[in-house]
C-alpha cells in the first residue's frame, strides 16, 4: 500500500487541475453551467478522497504503535519528504476527507461567485490539511503547516462577510507571531539532532534547558491554532466573517491541527518540558473553559456564540493532553473529532438560517420550530451534543478529559466541569431565542424547513454524533496502541 | 423467552416507540403514534412485572446483561448492560407501571393538542432514558440515563414551546440539574481513581478495605468514601429538587400535567434516592456522607411543605408536596434505612402519581384553571375524580391505625421512615433532629393536602360568571379540554373528565389503597431480607430497622395525631371559617410573603449567579476580549502601522490578497534562509 497516503493527499489536486482546465476552456458555455460543473467536479473529487481515506483507515493496522504506509524519498537538496500514519494521526486524515464533501454540498447555491477559485481554494486546503496529519518530516509538516493558511485567508478575504479585511488581519497577525518561533524552533531541532525526520526525533532526547525553550515556540504556534486563551480572539472574528463551509472547517479541521501538534511534537519531543509546562496549560486551559463560556453566554451573534463554545471545548482538549494519562489523552483525541463532527454540524445548522435571512443576529430570529420542525430537531441534537449530553459523541470527550486531568490535578478537573453548567446555560439560552417562542418578525413568517440538499449533508454528521456517542470504541480501537506508546514514553521521560 | 432476551426487549420496547412516534409520527398520524407507543409501553410494563414477580418472589436469581461496550479506555471500563436485582426490578414495574397509565390517561388530556405523536414520543423517549438508569450496572450508564431523563424533561417542561414561561422553565430545570450533575461527574471521577473501575459490581466489595483511605481533593484531605459519596449526592439533590438546587421542580409544571405526574412525582425525581439506595455498600461505609443526606432530606421535607402551605397553583402545592416527600425518603436512606427510602418511593410513586392525575382532571374539567381560589364547590361536577383525590389525600397523609397496622399506602411507608428516623436518634442528633422534623411536616402535609381538597372541592364555587379571567399560567393555547366544545364559551361549567382519564385513575387509586398493606413485610418488615437479597447492604451494626417493639407510644401514635390535627385546621380555615384563608393571604404578612415568594430562593439566586454571570461576560468580552486583549495585541498592532502607513502611502491597502502575498514571502524567505545556512 505505499504511496496510498500521497495519492490520498495529492488526488484533491486532479480535481484542481480538472477546475482550472474548466476555467480557461469552459468560456464558450454560460456561467450558470460553468458553475454547476464546478461544484460536480469539487464533489466527485472530495467524495474520491473520502474513499482513499476510508482505504487507508480499513487497511491501517491497529495493533501496531509505529508509523504505518510509510513513504520516504528524496526531495530536493537534500531534504527528505516522508509521509505515514499512526493511531493518532490516521483518524485526523479521514476526519478532514469527511467534511470536505459536506463543506462543497453546503457552498452548493450560497456560493455563487467566482465558484471555480472557491472550490480550487477548498480542495488545496483539503490537500494541505491531510498532508499536515501526514506528515513524517518536519519541514514538510511546517510548509503544509503555513500553506493552509493560503487557501484560508482567500476563503475569508474574498467570499467573506462585510469586515472580512479585518478578520483576516487578526488571523494573519496572531499566526504570523506563533509560526515565526515555531520555525526557528524547528531549524535548531534540525541543527541539534541533524535530522529532520519525525520518527528520529520522537527517539531523540533533547536537553531538557533546550527542550524549555523549543517547547515555548511550538506552543507559540499551536496555542495560536487550538486557540488557547489569551490568543484566541481572531477566532470568533474569522468565523464570523467566513462563509459557512469556511467555517465548518476552520472549527471542524483546522483548530485541531493545534491539538495534533500538541501531541505529535511537545509532549513526545519535549516531555520534561511538557511537564513543567503542565501547571500553565492547564490554567490556561480552565480560563478558557469558563471565561470563554461567560463570553458566549453574553453574544448576540450566533456564529460568535458557537465560536466562542469552541474555543471552551477546546479547552477541554489542552487540559486533557497535558494530564498525560491514557484518559486524558484518548479523551482529548475523542473530543477533537467529536468536536469536528458536532461543532461543523452547528456551523451548518447557522448557515441553514443565514442562507435564508441573511443575518446572524440572535434577535432577528425566534419561534423557528413551528416553520421548521426538522430543523428544530437537528438543531436540538447538535445543541445537545455541543453540551456534552450522554449519547452524543460530545460526551464521551468531556467525561475524559475531565477524568484525566482530575488524577494530574483535581482543582482543574473542579473548574472544567463548571463548563458542564455553564455550557448549558449558553447553548439553551441561543436554542431558546432561536427556535422557541412565537414568531414575531414578520420576515420570518415564510421561512422554510430544511430542503432535500439540506438533509443529505446533516445526515452523515447525525450518524456519526449518535453512532460514535454510543460507540466511542470505534475510534479507541484505532487510537489505543499508539496512545498508550505515546503515555508511556511521556510517563518514562516527563519526570 | 429467556430472561436475558425479555430483559432486553422491556429496556428498549419504549425507544422503539419513541423513534417511532418521533421520526414518523407526521406520516403515520396521530392515532397510530398514540397506539404505537403506548401499545410498546404496555408491553414493557408486563414484562416489567413478569420480571418483579420472578425475581422478588420466584426463581429468577440477579442477573446482568451485557449488551454492547460503551468506553473502555484504560483501566475505565463501562458496558450497556441491564442489570436484573431487587432494587431495578422495583423500580421498573414503578416506572413502566406509572408511564403506561400516564400515556393512556394522556390520550384524553392531550386530545386537542395537535403536536401528540412528538409528545408522545417524549413520553415514551423518558421512559427509556429512565429504564436505562435503573437497569444500568455502572457509572456511565447511570449518567446517560441520568441525563437522558435530564433531557426529556426540558423537552416535556418545554413542550408548548410558543409559551415564554415554558421553555424558560425547562431551560432553568436543565441548568440546576447540571449543577447537581457538576457533583455528580466529580463524584464518579473520585470513585473511579479511587477504585480504579466505575463498575458497581466490581467497586462494592472493594469499599469496606477503602474505608479509612483519605483522599486529596480541591488541596484538602478527606475520608475517600464520605468524599465520593458528597460529591454523588449533590448530584441526587439536583435531581431529586432537594434544598438549594429544588427551585427548578415547582417551575416545571409549566410542562403538561400527565407530565407532572410521571416526571416530577413518580419517576425522574426519585432517582436521586434511587441512586443513594442502590449505592448503599459505600454510602454504609460513609457515616459523615449519610449525617449530609439526612440534614438535607430533613430540610427540604421541612422547607417545602411550609412552602406548600401559601400556594395557590394546584399543581404547585402538588410540587411542593413532591419536594417535601422527597425529603422524607432522604432522610430515610441517610439514617440507614435504605429499604424505607425504597419503600416510601414505590408507595408515594401510585399517590403522588394519582393526585397529579386528579389534578389533571379538575384542570381539564375546569377549562384549564389552575387557581385553587377561582375553584370551589366542585365535588358533585367531578364526583370520580374526587373519590381519587381523597383516596390520594388519605394516602399522602398516610392515614391509617398503628396498633392493627392497617392503613393506606403512606401510612405503612411514612410511618417506617419516621420510626427508622426515631431509633436513629437515640444515638445520633441529626437523625433526631430529623425524626422531629418528620413528625411536624407530616402535620403540614396534611394541613396543605387538605387545604387542597378544600379549597377545590368544597365551600362556594368561585367559578360562575368570572371564568374568563384566566390567570396567566393557567391557561394555555394548546391543549384544549378533551371533550368539552359545545359549551365553550358559554358559562364554562366545570364537567368530569372522559372515561379514557378515569381509568388510570382508578388504577392508580388501588395501589394507593393497597401497595402499602400488600409490601409492607417485603419491604422494610421481617421479610426484607430475603426480598432485597444483595441489593441493599447494611452494615452488621445497622439496626435502624428493627423498631418492632422497642417504640415509645407517642413515636406510635404521633403521626397520626399530627395528620389530625393537620386536618382539623384546615377544615377549620377553608370550610367552617371559608374565606379565612383568603383574608390571611389578603393582609401579605410577612410569614405568608415569605412563603408564598418560596424564602425568596428564586431571587436570591437570580441576583447570585444569573446577573453576575451577565455581568461577568460583559466583563470578559468588553473589558477581557475587545480592549485588553485586541487592544494591546492586533488592533494595536494595526494602530501602530497604520500611522506608519500614513506616513509612507498607503500600505492599509486592504486586500487580502496583499497580506497573505506579503506573508508567503516571508516564509519562504525565512526557509530559504534556513535552507542555506545549515547546507
Amino acid at each position: 500500500m505505499t504511496g496510498i497516503l500521497s495519492l490520498t493527499i495529492f488526488s484533491p489536486l486532479i480535481g484542481v487541475a480538472a477546475l482550472l482546465v474548466l476555467s480557461q476552456f469552459g468560456g464558450s458555455r454560460d456561467a450558470a453551467g460553468v458553475n454547476n460543473a464546478a461544484r460536480w467536479i469539487a464533489l466527485g473529487t472530495t467524495l474520491a478522497t473520502f474513499a482513499l481515506s476510508i482505504l487507508v483507515v480499513a487497511k491501517f493496522n491497529p495493533h501496531i504503535a509505529g508509523f504505518q504506509f510509510v513513504e520516504d524519498v528524496d526531495w530536493f537538496g537534500g531534504w527528505r519528504y516522508r509521509m505515514g500514519v499512526d493511531g493518532i494521526s490516521v483518524l485526523f486524515v479521514l476526519l478532514t476527507a469527511f467534511l470536505l464533501p459536506l463543506c462543497v454540498v453546503a457552498s452548493w447555491n450560497s456560493i455563487d461567485k467566482r465558484v471555480i477559485e472557491y472550490m480550487i481554494a477548498f480542495l488545496v486546503l483539503e490537500a494541505l490539511v491531510i498532508g499536515v496529519f501526514c506528515a513524517l518530516d518536519i519541514i514538510v509538516f511546517y510548509v503544509f503547516f503555513e500553506g493552509q493558511l493560503v487557501p484560508m485567508f482567500l476563503i475569508i478575504g474574498v467570499w467573506g462577510g462585510k469586515n472580512r479585511v479585518y478578520a483576516a488581519f487578526k488571523f494573519f497577525l496572531y499566526t504570523l507571531l506563533g509560526s515565526v518561533l515555531m520555525l526557528a524552533a524547528i531549524l535548531v531541532m534540525a541543527g541539534v539532532a541533524h535530522t529532520t525526520s519525525i520518527p528520529d526525533l520522537l527517539n531523540y532526547h533533547f536537553d531538557p534547558k533546550l527542550q524549555i525553550w523549543l517547547w515555548l515556540a511550538f506552543f507559540a504556534s499551536f496555542a495560536v491554532k487550538m486557540p488557547m486563551w489569551p490568543v484566541h480572539t481572531w477566532l470568533p472574528d474569522a468565523h464570523v466573517e467566513a462563509p459557512t463551509a469556511g467555517s465548518v472547517i476552520l472549527a471542524g479541521i483546522l483548530l485541531k491541527m493545534g491539538g495534533y501538534g500538541f501531541l505529535r511534537f511537545s509532549l513526545p519531543m519535549f516531555p520534561s518540558a511538557s511537564h513543567y509546562f503542565t501547571p500553565l496549560v492547564f490554567t490556561l486551559s480552565v480560563i478558557a473553559v469558563v471565561y470563554t463560556s461567560l463570553v458566549a453566554f453574553r453574544q448576540t451573534d450566533i456564529k460568535k456564540l458557537i465560536a466562542y463554545s469552541s474555543i471552551a471545548h477546546m479547552g477541554f482538549v489542552t487540559m486533557g493532553i497535558f494530564s498525560g494519562n491514557v484518559q486524558g489523552e484518548q479523551g482529548a483525541i475523542f473530543q477533537m473529532l467529536s468536536h469536528g463532527v458536532i461543532s461543523g454540524a452547528l456551523f451548518l445548522c447557522v448557515g441553514v438560517v443565514y442562507d435564508r435571512m441573511h443575518t446572524r443576529e440572535i434577535a432577528f430570529y425566534g419561534g423557528l420550530t413551528s416553520r421548521m420542525p426538522w430543523y428544530a430537531a437537528v438543531f436540538l441534537l447538535f445543541t445537545m451534543g455541543n453540551i456534552g449530553l450522554p449519547g452524543t459523541s460530545g460526551f464521551v470527550g468531556e467525561v475524559l478529559t475531565m477524568t484525566g486531568a482530575y488524577q494530574a490535578s483535581t482543582w482543574t478537573a473542579i473548574v472544567a466541569a463548571t463548563g458542564v453548567i455553564l455550557s448549558a446555560t449558553y447553548a439553551l439560552t441561543l436554542y431558546r431565542r432561536v427556535m422557541f417562542g412565537e414568531i414575531t418578525n414578520p420576515k420570518l413568517a415564510d421561512i422554510s424547513d430544511l430542503n432535500w440538499r439540506e438533509i443529505a449533508v446533516f445526515t452523515p454528521l447525525i450518524i456519526g454524533a449518535l453512532v460514535l456517542g454510543v460507540q466511542p470504541g470505534l475510534i479507541f480501537d484505532v487510537t489505543a496502541v499508539s496512545v498508550d506508546h505515546l503515555v508511556e514514553a511521556y510517563k518514562a521521560f516527563g519526570g | 423467552m429467556t430472561p436475558e432476551i425479555l430483559v432486553q426487549c422491556l429496556v428498549f420496547a419504549p425507544l422503539l416507540g419513541a423513534a417511532i412516534a418521533g421520526l414518523f409520527g407526521r406520516r403515520i398520524g396521530d392515532i397510530p403514534s398514540q397506539i404505537v407507543t403506548t401499545g410498546l409501553l404496555l408491553v414493557a410494563c408486563a414484562l416489567s412485572w413478569t420480571t418483579f414477580c420472578n425475581v422478588a418472589f420466584g426463581s429468577w436469581e440477579h442477573f446482568t446483561v451485557e449488551v454492547a461496550p460503551f468506553i473502555n479506555v484504560g483501566a475505565f471500563h463501562s458496558d450497556w448492560a441491564v442489570r436484573i436485582d431487587t432494587m431495578s426490578a422495583t423500580m421498573l414495574i414503578v416506572v413502566t407501571t406509572v408511564s403506561s397509565l400516564v400515556h393512556i390517561y394522556s390520550w384524553g388530556y392531550m386530545a386537542e393538542d395537535d403536536s401528540r405523536p412528538r409528545f408522545f414520543a417524549y413520553l415514551s423517549l423518558f421512559t427509556f432514558a429512565m429504564l436505562a438508569l435503573v437497569t444500568s450496572a455502572d457509572f456511565m450508564q447511570m449518567f446517560f440515563g441520568w441525563e437522558g431523563v435530564g433531557l426529556a424533561s426540558y423537552l416535556l417542561i418545554g413542550f408548548w414551546y410558543k409559551k415564554p414561561s415554558a421553555s424558560a422553565a425547562a431551560i432553568k430545570a436543565f441548568v440546576v440539574n447540571r449543577v447537581g450533575d457538576f457533583g455528580f461527574v466529580l463524584g464518579i471521577m473520585t470513585v473511579f481513581w479511587m477504585f480504579g473501575t466505575v463498575r458497581f459490581a466490581e467497586i462494592f466489595p472493594l469499599v469496606a478495605s477503602h474505608a479509612n483511605q483519605t483522599w486529596e481533593f480541591a488541596g484538602r484531605t478527606w475520608n475517600g468514601v464520605d468524599l465520593a459519596c458528597c460529591l454523588l449526592f449533590v448530584g441526587a439533590m439536583g435531581k431529586s429538587a432537594q434544598f438549594f438546587l429544588h427551585t427548578w421542580l415547582p417551575d416545571a409544571m409549566e410542562g403538561p400535567t400527565p407530565v407532572s405526574a410521571l416526571i416530577h412525582a413518580a419517576t425522574m425525581v426519585t432517582a436521586g434516592v434511587y441512586m443513594v439506595c442502590l449505592l448503599s455498600p459505600m454510602f454504609e461505609y460513609a457515616p459523615v456522607a449519610k449525617q449530609i443526606v439526612t440534614l438535607i432530606g430533613a430540610i427540604t421535607a421541612l422547607f417545602a411543605a411550609t412552602v406548600g402551605l401559601a400556594q395557590n397553583d394546584i399543581t404547585r402545592v402538588i410540587a411542593y408536596s413532591t419536594c417535601s416527600q422527597l425529603g422524607y425518603m432522604f432522610i430515610a436512606a441517610g439514617v440507614g434505612a435504605y429499604q424505607g427510602a425504597m419503600f416510601h418511593l414505590f408507595t408515594h410513586a401510585f399517590f403522588k402519581a394519582l393526585l397529579f392525575l386528579g389534578a389533571g382532571s379538575v384542570i381539564v374539567g375546569m377549562h384549564h384553571e389552575q387557581d385553587m381560589r377561582k375553584m370551589g364547590a366542585l365535588w358533585n361536577k367531578l364526583p370520580i375524580t374526587y373519590v381519587v383525590m381523597l383516596i390520594g389525600t388519605l394516602a399522602i397523609t398516610g392515614v391509617g391505625i398503628p396498633g392493627v397496622e392497617i392503613g393506606l399506602a403512606g401510612f405503612y411507608s411514612k410511618d417506617a421512615i419516621i420510626d427508622a428516623a426515631y431509633t436513629a436518634g437515640t444515638h445520633n442528633g441529626i437523625a433526631q433532629f430529623a425524626f422531629l422534623v418528620s413528625l411536624v411536616a407530616a402535620g403540614l402535609t396534611s394541613f396543605y393536602s387538605w387545604r387542597l381538597v378544600f379549597m377545590t372541592f368544597h365551600g362556594h364555587a368561585k367559578w360562575g360568571a368570572d371564568a374568563h379571567d384566566h390567570d396567566a399560567h393557567g391557561h394555555d393555547d394548546h391543549a384544549h379540554d378533551a371533550h368539552g366544545h359545545d359549551d365553550h364559551g358559554h358559562g364554562h361549567t366545570p364537567h368530569e373528565s372522559p372515561w379514557i382519564m378515569l381509568l388510570p385513575l382508578a388504577v392508580l387509586s388501588i395501589g394507593a389503597l393497597f401497595a402499602g398493606f400488600a409490601f409492607h413485610t417485603r419491604f422494610v418488615g421481617e421479610g426484607r431480607g430475603e426480598f432485597w437479597r444483595a441489593a441493599i447492604f447494611n452494615l452488621p451494626s445497622n439496626h435502624v430497622l428493627d423498631y418492632e417493639g422497642h417504640l415509645p407510644a407517642g413515636v406510635i401514635w404521633g403521626p397520626l395525631a399530627v395528620t389530625f390535627i393537620g386536618f382539623v385546621i384546615a377544615y377549620f380555615v377553608y370550610v367552617v371559617k371559608e374565606g379565612l384563608g383568603a383574608r390571611i393571604a389578603a393582609r401579605r404578612g410577612l410569614v405568608w410573603s415569605f412563603l408564598y415568594n418560596k424564602w425568596y430562593f428564586d431571587e436570591l439566586y437570580d441576583f447570585i449567579f444569573v446577573r453576575s454571570a451577565k455581568a461577568l461576560g460583559d466583563l470578559f468580552w468588553k473589558g477581557g476580549d475587545q480592549k485588553l486583549i485586541d487592544g494591546l495585541g492586533p488592533n494595536g498592532v494595526a494602530a501602530v502601522s497604520a500611522a506608519i502607513g500614513k506616513r509612507f502611502g498607503r500600505w492599509q491597502t486592504g486586500y487580502v490578497y496583499h497580506y497573505a502575498f506579503v506573508m508567503l514571502i516571508g516564509v519562504a524567505g525565512l526557509l530559504y534562509y534556513a535552507l542555506r545556512t545549515w547546507h
